[in-house]
């Protein structure tokens, strides 16, 4: 036990507690070594309220129509389930928990719809990440669910492309990021005669700020696609095909089965490979890196290539401080989730 | 300070390093050269000069340097050479550029001193010449009959090589920008090669849609280096240069010398953000995300009438493999201009023998910019003194006119001239496979250039790196990406710059730039 608590310790709570450290800190070079000085919070000042603060959060802007109806969902949904957890005799600290939550995730939409939803509004790096994670999973797991399904089907050459779907999850994202740089290239890469053919030979997609986030995301939905077809293929064929057979048998629609029977099974290992997509996909650095450098301008930048470009030059407690925002966005997001789905998995399944 | 005190650091930034190497690593471009294939037969080891009577039998040095091919190739291809010359054995390691100067930093600070000798970036003078990680070289090259020191350009030896009055370095490498120009197209319809950036403009924008290498598609006006996170900063300073610095390299272009203001928020900065910008209309549409191996690629398969580039184009564009324009380039000192800052209050006045003593007959004033400063041997101040010596006279005879004559004009070393004597004689130039004419105007475009008195030394201070690599990359792809207007972009850069320079202390960062910009030979 103990020597197996030391090596927790030495690898993960040490680090932990050092880069909590250098993150309220300035490090410089001295005589024959270095000096690391407690400056306080200034670097997670910076990164709030200073000099930082338009590329971590971003450039805010009043609302349009469209973002202050965003926000008014957001806020009924929110002030639906405080309800609702009240109704249902949640204890005063659930209650009290679920309050910051809720806040926290008001403030955070707020803020969304201000840098996205505004004109003249820039998301920083901090919405950049999560527009990364939320758009990219929802498509992800949406063609891996169906891809999943066509594969279950005694169609021809479904062994073959089973092992297709499987490769792009192989492949390193550094090599992956190449790769994409050069479809992107509309000038010279290998889709240029059909860019040419739809006369867009002047288009590029990497120097409009959207086009190259939407690049990036097509990667990194290339890229991870596969492994939840991977996992959905398993538990789809791990399904009871008798129940499925009554249903028929009772009259039940393919998509009567589908809503009913197929998709509340498949909630547990959804479950599961969602979240832990998404702690990965918080961590996204290998594709706007290579593929555009973080550029146009700060357009692609996520938070751990923020991160990754501060350490690059030393700045090694702001870089620790951007880390520490990131586990902090990170812990919110994935409990708010957990406590969300929790329930639900449970009185489902 | 106390051995304990550095040992606990030691850990503390090992772990640090662990919980970062967690987060990733990869690979962005070097600042020098693309691959290309080179003339072989030049590589092969030529009369050598003997670092005569030195025996340095068992002796084992490491040399760090940066994943090459270039820099790295001749380094490992003249290491045996040297070991038979002397008995040296010299390892050389390499690491992606973008780790080189964490590397170098961390091997020192932590103690570890794996690596007894480095080829790096002389811009890191400043992190590493304070904490004493550098041994003093000058009294070395001074009395040294092999590595010919009055031979090496005034330039590298009296700024790259030196701070603070003393030598840290060996250049081996000589960088600076250029502009490159379609010789032939220009030629035929009568047009001067830019003398200003003006001129480059209206250049760029005259061809920018023709059809410069034959293949019935349009092409571009102008390629220059955009995308982040590459070489787009040092382009920048070579735009504003010309309208910042008139009197010398002493005066620098990136501060004022008496209270270390930047020089990035003032009309001159302005108008080269313009010129920036402009310049991109008549660029490839994706010009922001290519770095300097693709504009390289864009120019010498003819796609391009005006590039700028650090020497490389002119080796590039000989390969008979690679390039479809050999014998069509010609070679210039980046442009200048007819207006120059006035310090006292930041707005431009006309140039004039006062304001612009250095400016030529046509009255334009020349700053080029000596960008990166050329890849130079140090030697690890920690080191054993036998190692030190070995290292030393490895670094001395890579610089030596017998290897590095022949060097510098093989386009995958990445060693651009840097010597008197490597552009005194077109030979060296001629047997690579350039035309008599064509070696003539290269060599003569860095003649011009590195005999210029007002050419710009490249940031040499503390933490140069944030102050370039991290707040002019980020806030020049903003400008160009349209999320930053012209004076927000300066508003930033000034901002960042400014409280960078307090931060480390404001008096200590202005003595070392006026160290790295003083002469004292």
């Amino acid at each position: 036990m103990w020597p197996a608590l030391a090596v927790v310790l030495f690898l993960s709570i040490f680090p932990l507690v050092v880069s909590l450290y250098l993150s309220l800190s300035r490090l410089s070079f001295a005589k024959s070594g270095f000096e690391i000085t407690f400056i306080g919070p200034t670097n997670y000042q910076t990164l709030l309220f200073g000099g930082e603060r338009t590329h971590f959060i971003g450039v805010l802007k009043t609302p349009s129509p469209i973002g202050w109806a965003i926000f008014a969902v957001v806020v009924v949904l929110v002030g639906w389930a405080f309800t609702r957890a009240v109704r249902g005799g949640v204890r005063p600290l659930g209650l009290l928990l679920r309050a910051i939550g809720g806040l926290l995730l008001v403030g955070l939409i707020w803020l969304f719809v201000q840098a996205v939803f505004a004109p003249g509004g820039r998301p920083g790096t901090v919405f950049v990440t999560l527009i990364y994670v939320f758009i990219g999973l929802t498509i992800q797991y949406v063609l891996g669910l169906g891809l999943a399904m066509l594969a279950t089907q005694r169609l021809p050459g479904r062994r073959f492309f089973r092992v297709v779907f499987l490769l792009p999850m192989m492949i390193t994202p550094v090599g992956v990021g190449y790769m994409f740089q050069m479809l992107t290239d509309t000038s010279k890469g290998p889709f240029l005669p059909v860019f040419a053919a739809l006369g867009m030979e002047g288009f590029t997609w990497v120097t409009d700020p959207w086009g190259a986030r939407i690049a990036v995301m097509i990667g990194d939905i290339w890229q991870w696609t596969p492994f939840m077809f991977i996992v959905l293929l398993a538990a789809l064929e791990g399904l009871d095909v008798e129940v499925t057979e009554a249903a028929l048998v009772d009259g039940a629609s393919r998509s009567q089965v589908f809503r009913y029977i197929t998709l509340p099974a498949l909630l547990p290992v959804s479950t599961t490979i969602v979240l832990i997509r998404m702690i990965e996909g918080f961590k996204i650095i290998d594709l706007p890196n290579i593929l555009t450098n973080g550029g146009p301008g700060t357009a692609t930048e996520s938070m751990t290539l923020q991160a990754f470009i501060d350490w690059r030059t030393f700045n090694l407690g702001r870089s620790a401080a951007t880390a520490y925002l990131l586990l902090i966005l990170v812990t919110i997001v994935a409990t708010a989730y957990v406590n969300l789905v929790r329930r639900r998995v449970t009185t489902t399944v | 300070m106390a051995k304990g005190r550095s040992l606990k650091g030691g850990g503390l930034l090992a772990s640090v390093m662990l919980v970062a190497v967690a987060c990733t690593s990869a690979a962005s471009p070097s600042p020098s050269p693309a691959p290309s294939a080179a003339p072989s037969a030049a590589a092969s080891a030529s009369a050598a000069a003997s670092p005569s009577g030195q025996n340095f039998s068992g002796v084992s040095v490491t040399v760090l340097t940066f994943t090459g091919p270039q820099i790295a190739e001749p380094l490992q291809r003249r290491a045996p050479d040297f070991a038979k010359l002397t008995g040296a054995d010299i390892k050389v390691v390499t690491v992606p550029f973008n780790e080189l100067y964490q590397k170098i930093l961390t091997d020192i600070a932590t103690g570890t001193n794996a690596y007894q000798a480095f080829v790096f970036d002389p811009q890191w003078m400043g992190d590493f010449v304070t904490p004493g990680y550098l041994e003093d070289l000058t009294d070395r090259v001074k009395s040294d009959p092999v590595l010919k020191w009055d031979d090496i350009g005034a330039f590298f030896r009296d700024f790259s090589a030196t701070y603070q009055g003393k030598v840290y370095t060996i250049p081996l490498d000589g960088d600076f920008h250029m502009v490159y120009y379609r010789k032939d197209i220009l030629d035929k319809d009568g047009v001067k090669p830019p003398a200003t950036w003006d001129d480059y403009l209206a250049v760029a924008k005259q061809y920018s849609g023709k059809d410069l290498n034959g293949d019935g598609q349009p092409d571009y006006g102008s390629c220059i280096s955009k995308k982040r996170g590459a070489q787009a900063y040092w382009w920048i300073t070579s735009i504003a240069g010309p309208y910042i610095q008139a009197k010398g390299t002493n005066e620098g272009a990136f501060f004022t010398t008496d209270n270390m203001t930047p020089l990035v928020k003032n009309e001159a900065f302005a108008r080269a953000l313009d010129i920036y910008k402009e310049s991109t209309k008549y660029g490839p549409p994706n010009e922001s995300n290519l770095d300097v191996g693709d504009t390289r690629g864009l120019f010498t398969s003819g796609r391009c009438a005006l590039s700028m580039d650090w020497g490389d184009i002119g080796t590039l564009a000989i390969d008979p493999a690679t390039s479809k324009v050999q014998d069509k380039v010609g070679s210039i000192i980046t442009p200048g201009a007819k207006q120059i800052l006035d310090r006292s209050t930041m707005k431009l006045v006309p140039c004039d023998q006062t304001t612009c003593p250095n400016m030529g007959s046509d009255g334009v004033n020349h700053a080029p910019f000596a960008a990166y400063g050329g890849w130079s041997g140090a030697i690890n101040a920690k080191a054993d003194q036998k190692v030190k010596d070995a290292a030393y006279a490895f670094l001395a005879y890579m610089s030596a006119p017998e290897q590095s004559n022949v060097d510098v004009t093989i386009g995958k070393t990445g060693f651009n001239p840097y010597r008197t004597s490597q552009f005194s004689s077109t030979a060296e130039w001629v047997k690579a496979g350039m035309s008599e004419a064509a070696a003539k105007d290269y060599l003569g475009a860095i003649e011009t250039s590195l005999k210029s008195p007002n050419m710009i030394l490249d940031l040499r201070i503390p933490k140069t790196q944030e102050y370039q690599q991290v707040d002019l990359d980020k806030a020049l792809a903003q400008f160009l990406a349209g999320e930053l207007s012209r004076d927000e972009t300066m508003s930033q850069v000034f901002d960042a710059w400014q409280s960078l320079t307090d931060s480390l202390g404001r008096d200590k960062q202005l003595e070392a730039y006026k160290n790295s910009l003083g002469v004292q030979r």
